[in-house]
């Protein structure tokens, strides 16, 4: 039952990471990488990489998240593409 | 047809979505026009490349990287069974990722501080706008 | 429109090339991969060796922090200092020593103005930040028996300090952890880690060699010893990985003034 979680989970990042890049609006943007982020955590506790999914936990999904926030907020929050 | 996808790209489905997201990174730092959109891209393909990594080291039937008491136990008394490598992922690249990720966001934190320091300068973060003005800059000195 | 046009070309082009050599790859999950198992009449792969040897040599279980901290020291201590350096790269470009504020008025304290749309984060965060910190400290310390170790809970313990100055104010973050101190804490940490792998030279044996510290730990073999050994070096790139996530964050929030926040 693990293989079609894995594909599950690779589609599901391969459309977080085009939404990220789409989105006009650069806070939801950044969002949507904060939940690639979480997928890849995923990935990798499939893979038996328990190590690299914790760090990836508190790091893209958490850290990484709050400092695209903080210079969004400190900068302009929309963008032209 | 139906051979051709189960010989290609089956036994290397997760390599194929790699290279995808991969390419997405890199088309999104050279097309795209705001910085912060550049940045994300090279964040995704800073992911795709600890992906592919960490991808090497799975082994079909093996657990985590971690001995279980029971395993050590065996070990401590001379057991050769008990650590057989075909029980346990590959660490080597657990190791060398983990560390590769945290370097990434402090780094990442110097490249959000450097688009600070452009939008405090120019007041955008725009590209072709901080160029132009560049431009303008240049002209009139 | 035309560089757009460029780049879409130049991307399908390398991501061609990428997906026919991706075919030569070993398939996902071979145990007899080069990577896992080594070359067919070659040399046994690293990996081996670390999977057979290493709760042998450092009777740590969690094989991770074995290879990380021990056998791939120097890699580990390397890495522990671009962390650093970031952090003080992020000094020197953001952060304002003036004190001049034209411009932007200083954010109003929720602590002196009693800002009550923050009450429901504010006291859950009072409780959550003690819980998290505890946590952090936890998987530091375990690190040798479970996934974990100084890099997830020095991020952990530096992200409970970002939820405070996130759920009251920068302001008061920094109370708990002032500049001087976090700066002082980062350069702590490398040397803690640096100058402990230097102890081992004292007594005649190579950088890094934490089993020559035997008598210092009073420990019976020299694998108890690596094995304390890898928990100070632990704590040492703990230390540095807290402030510096801590200094970045403090300095995007604030436009490097250190005040204000978010």
């Amino acid at each position: 039952m693990i293989v079609p979680f894995d594909i599950l989970i690779l589609i599901f990042l391969v459309v977080a990471a085009v939404i990220s890049l789409c989105v006009k609006d650069l806070l939801a943007a950044t969002m949507v990488f904060g939940a690639y982020g979480f997928l890849i955590c995923l990935l990798w506790a499939t893979m038996g990489a328990v190590d690299v999914a914790f760090t990836e936990a508190t790091v893209g999904a958490g850290v990484s998240t709050v400092l695209f926030v903080a210079t969004i907020l400190n900068t302009r929050r929309k963008s032209t593409d | 047809m139906t051979s051709s996808f189960h010989d290609w790209i089956v036994p290397h489905f997760n390599a194929w979505v790699y290279v995808i997201i991969m390419m997405t990174g890199l088309w999104a730092v050279i097309a795209k026009n705001n910085l912060i959109k550049k940045l994300i891209g090279l964040s995704l393909f800073q992911t795709s490349i600890l992906l592919l990594y960490v991808s090497l080291g799975v082994k079909e039937g093996a657990g985590i990287p971690i001995i279980d008491h029971e395993a050590a136990a065996l070990a401590m008394s001379g057991s050769d069974d008990a650590l057989n490598p075909d029980r346990f992922a590959n660490p080597l690249p657990h190791v060398l990722m983990l560390t590769a990720i945290v370097v990434g966001v402090a780094t990442l934190g110097v490249a959000l501080a450097l688009c600070q320091t452009i939008y405090r300068d120019f007041g955008t973060l725009e590209e072709d706008e901080v160029l132009e003005q560049m431009k303008t800059l240049h002209d009139d000195v | 429109m035309n560089a757009k046009l460029s780049a879409t070309f130049a991307v399908v082009f390398t991501g061609a090339v990428l997906l026919y050599a991706v075919s030569d790859f070993p398939d996902f999950g071979d145990p007899r991969s080069p990577a896992n198992h080594g070359v067919s009449g070659g040399a046994p792969s690293a990996s081996v060796y670390y999977i057979k040897n290493a709760y042998h040599d450092t009777s740590v279980p969690n094989l991770v922090t074995a290879i990380l901290a021990d056998y791939r020291g120097y890699d580990t201590l390397f890495e522990t200092v671009v962390i650093f350096t970031a952090g003080m790269a992020i000094f020197a470009i953001l952060r304002v020593l003036r004190r001049d504020d034209s411009g932007i008025p200083a954010a109003p304290d929720p602590a002196i103005d009693g800002d009550h749309h923050r009450i429901v984060v504010g006291v859950t965060c009072r409780i959550a930040v003690p819980l998290v910190q505890i946590f952090a400290l936890y998987v530091v310390a375990h690190g040798h028996h479970s996934p974990g170790g100084g890099f997830q809970g020095g991020v952990m313990l530096g992200a409970s300090f970002i939820l405070i100055a996130l759920s009251t104010s920068l302001r008061h973050a920094l109370g708990r952890l002032s500049e001087t101190s976090f700066i002082r804490l980062a350069c702590l940490g490398i040397l803690i880690y640096a100058g402990f792998a230097f102890l081992p030279l004292v007594v005649g044996r190579n950088f890094l060699d934490y089993g020559a510290l035997r008598a210092l730990f009073g420990t019976d073999g020299e694998e108890m010893a690596r094995s304390h050994g890898i928990f100070v070096v632990e704590i040492g790139i703990a230390l540095t990985v807290t402030s510096v996530m801590f200094a970045i964050f403090a300095n995007l929030s604030s436009r490097g003034r250190l005040h204000g926040g978010l």
